[in-house]
């Protein structure tokens, strides 16, 4: 079928509202779905859903929540590690002293403690701008690292200094196996990339850009700068608690505050770099890529080469790739991968007439 | 369009609404940055449902003026009474909260939004329902940005942008990003408008338009506008008064006329080459 709105006349603004306005896009999210819901846990194997597919899922809302923050408001992060780390340790500990709470409710309060936390680091975005704040939340990053390393509280005087989550449980079932984490995780993301998506297009999401994209011009039209930016921040910040969360529940098991470090800030920042920064979609397509590139350089090279490639010329030649990829798309398409995908879009609704 | 109630008594020139009290009272406002006087004590007034120009050379501090009034720079002296309420100083989300709107010299539109999510953009600082009931898209949230897409339509419909609309602005050519600015600022519903130098850079239709738009703004809403332009042309066919500055000090102020044959003015244009 061809990708067109020719035809589809829209008779009243609330169609024209509507969450996927032309028809073919609506389709493509309800097969996504059939397919992430249906499809994929019929073929799954227990590796796909440990290995790829649950750490793919919590990668995109992790990418997601910095996309809301730089993204849609502008405001540059290196410390959305930190913030998953927030919401991993809070949602330990509420789970672990308060057993009898639902899981759900614990995760939610546990973005809470998370906002909060974001709240309080995004302070200086009312008076320095790019690369300063990001340092500003650098300081953040290894604030937070030291705290849960140094404070026991947090870990529960755990000697190896990590936590080991119980399963969750619902409705009474403890989700163990792969496929139930797997769709514990599924639904959550579906459920938050949805309400991000609605939130982007209302009020809240245009007050961001217009921030992100002229900020006198913002404040001339109404719009308060410190609500507004502090705003971005909260929910940023809930969006990668949860995803920290999940981290260690649904996918670690086990995790030290360590595994939330710079590093795994710098990745979520390249995979909205590379799959498109202020764009839902291009959180996810960022994430599959990291997530899938190394994999399948492994797999390519040692078809190509066989037992020849040692481990560590893999190891350096995925980063070499990395760094090439985001220093292209930072010099030629900086809205990355969901542009590409645009832009491919367009070419075919408007195809064979390009005017 | 023309569904209003139509004012004819003594309007002048055909136009519909009457000029009213004073709206705006600017009172010996003096603005340095560092060593420079921008703005020289200066003073003037503004009536409800006029068009008031403010012109001057180069540097004058026209758009100082501007950036006074609605709260961006902050006087060292003066004060500022609009619509009953005098202040100081205030910010400039206050100001437009308090009915100010305006449009920037140097286009400031939101270059990564379309036309539409640009002009609703205006009306953002009306929207009272918060982010959750917006995140579920249901209620009160669904409803509230209905009701302003529809009030939104009607200044696309009137500022003859329809076929824009879901445009990124940054794609569009520079006239119609100086009118889809004027439709952001429009669609906040001000009760003053202020317009820094909207037809500069355009062609002679691009600024036939403009000036029928002011004009028709001026008409239709009833809206109070203040407006710098350097094309005399336009101040002279537009204005109701006009004040001029010189060197951030005020020379005159008056009708068109007036202000036309006022030595002083005619010295002040002839000693500056534009
Ligand atoms: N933010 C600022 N910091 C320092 N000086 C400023 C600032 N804004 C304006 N000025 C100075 O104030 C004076 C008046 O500037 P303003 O922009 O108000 O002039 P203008 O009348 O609008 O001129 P133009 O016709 O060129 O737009 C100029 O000398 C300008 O350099
Ligand atoms: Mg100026």
């Amino acid at each position: 079928m061809f990708y067109r709105e020719t035809g589809q006349f829209k008779t009243s603004y609330s169609a024209d509202e509507a969450i996927f306005p032309i028809r073919q896009d609506f389709v493509g999210f309800w097969i996504i779905m059939a397919i992430a819901f249906v499809g994929i846990p019929l073929i799954a194997n227990e590796y796909y859903f440990t290995a790829i597919l649950v750490p793919f899922l919590i990668s995109g809302l992790a990418a997601l929540g910095l996309n809301i923050l730089t993204g849609y408001a502008g405001q540059l992060s290196l410390g959305s590690a930190a913030f998953m780390s927030v919401g991993a340790f809070s949602a330990w500990n509420f789970i672990t002293r308060i057993p009898e709470m639902p899981f759900l409710i614990s995760f939610i309060l546990s973005g809470v403690i998370a906002a909060a936390v974001g709240i309080f680091f995004g302070i200086p975005s009312l008076r320095i701008k790019g690369f300063y704040l990001a340092v500003a939340t650098l300081a953040a990053q290894f604030f937070i690292e030291w705290i849960f390393t140094h404070v026991g509280w947090f870990y529960n005087y755990d000697p190896s200094g990590s936590i080991t989550t119980p399963p969750l449980t619902l409705f009474g079932f403890e989700l163990i196996s792969p496929m139930s984490r797997y769709y514990v995780t599924l639904t959550i993301v579906t459920v938050m990339a949805l309400l991000a998506k609605n939130m982007m297009r209302c009020s809240v999401g245009r007050d961001f850009m217009a921030v992100r994209d002229m900020d006198i011009a913002a404040e001339v039209i109404g719009i308060p700068m410190l609500k507004t930016k502090l705003l971005a921040f909260a929910i940023s910040s809930f969006y990668l608690g949860i995803a920290g969360a999940l981290w260690a529940f649904t996918y670690l098991g086990n995790v030290e505050p360590a595994a939330f470090d710079i590093a795994m800030s710098l990745r979520i920042l390249f995979m909205i770099i590379i799959g498109g920064v202020g764009t839902i979609l291009g959180s996810f397509i960022g994430a599959a890529f990291i997530m899938l590139l190394p994999i399948f350089l492994n797999l390519g090279a040692h078809a190509l080469f066989g037992d020849l490639i040692s481990q560590q010329l893999l190891v350096v030649s995925e980063l070499m790739v990395f760094g090439g990829l985001i220093i292209f798309f930072l010099i030629i398409e900086p809205h990355g991968m969901a542009r590409l995908w645009q832009i491919v879009k367009e070419k075919i609704r408007m195809w064979p007439f390009p005017y | 369009m023309a569904e209003i109630e139509i004012q004819t008594a003594a309007a002048p020139a055909g136009r519909a609404r009457q000029i009213g009290d004073i709206i705006l009272e600017v009172e010996d406002i003096t603005l340095t940055f560092g060593g420079l006087t921008a703005i020289d004590n200066v003073s003037f007034n503004v009536r409800e449902h006029e068009i008031f120009s403010i012109i001057g050379p180069n540097g004058a501090g026209k758009s100082s003026m501007l950036n006074v009034i609605n709260g961006v720079y902050h006087p060292q002296k003066g004060q500022i009474t609009f619509n009953g309420k005098t202040r100081k100083q205030m910010k400039a989300h206050h100001s437009a909260a308090e009915g100010i709107a305006r449009t920037f010299q140097n286009i400031a539109l939101f270059k990564g939004m379309t036309v539409l999510d640009n002009v609703m953009t205006g009306r953002n600082k009306m929207m009272k329902s918060n982010f959750l009931t917006q995140a579920i898209y249901w209620g009160k949230g669904r409803r509230e940005e209905m009701e302003h897409r529809r009030k939104v339509e009607d200044v696309i419909d009137f500022l003859e942008i329809q076929s824009i609309r879901k445009t990124p602005v940054g794609r569009l050519p520079y006239g119609l990003q100086k009118r889809v600015e004027l439709a952001r600022a429009l669609a906040a519903e001000p009760k003053l408008l202020l317009l820094d130098e909207p037809m500069a850079g355009m062609n002679v239709e691009e600024k036939e338009d403009m000036c029928r738009f002011v004009l028709d703004i001026n008409d239709e809403y009833g809206t109070t506008i203040i407006l710098i332009e350097h094309d005399m042309g336009v101040v002279m066919d537009l204005s109701d008064r006009v004040v001029v500055l010189n060197y951030g000090g005020k020379i005159t102020d008056g009708t068109p006329d007036e202000v036309c044959n006022n030595q002083a003015v005619i010295d002040a244009y002839l000693g500056v080459t534009e």
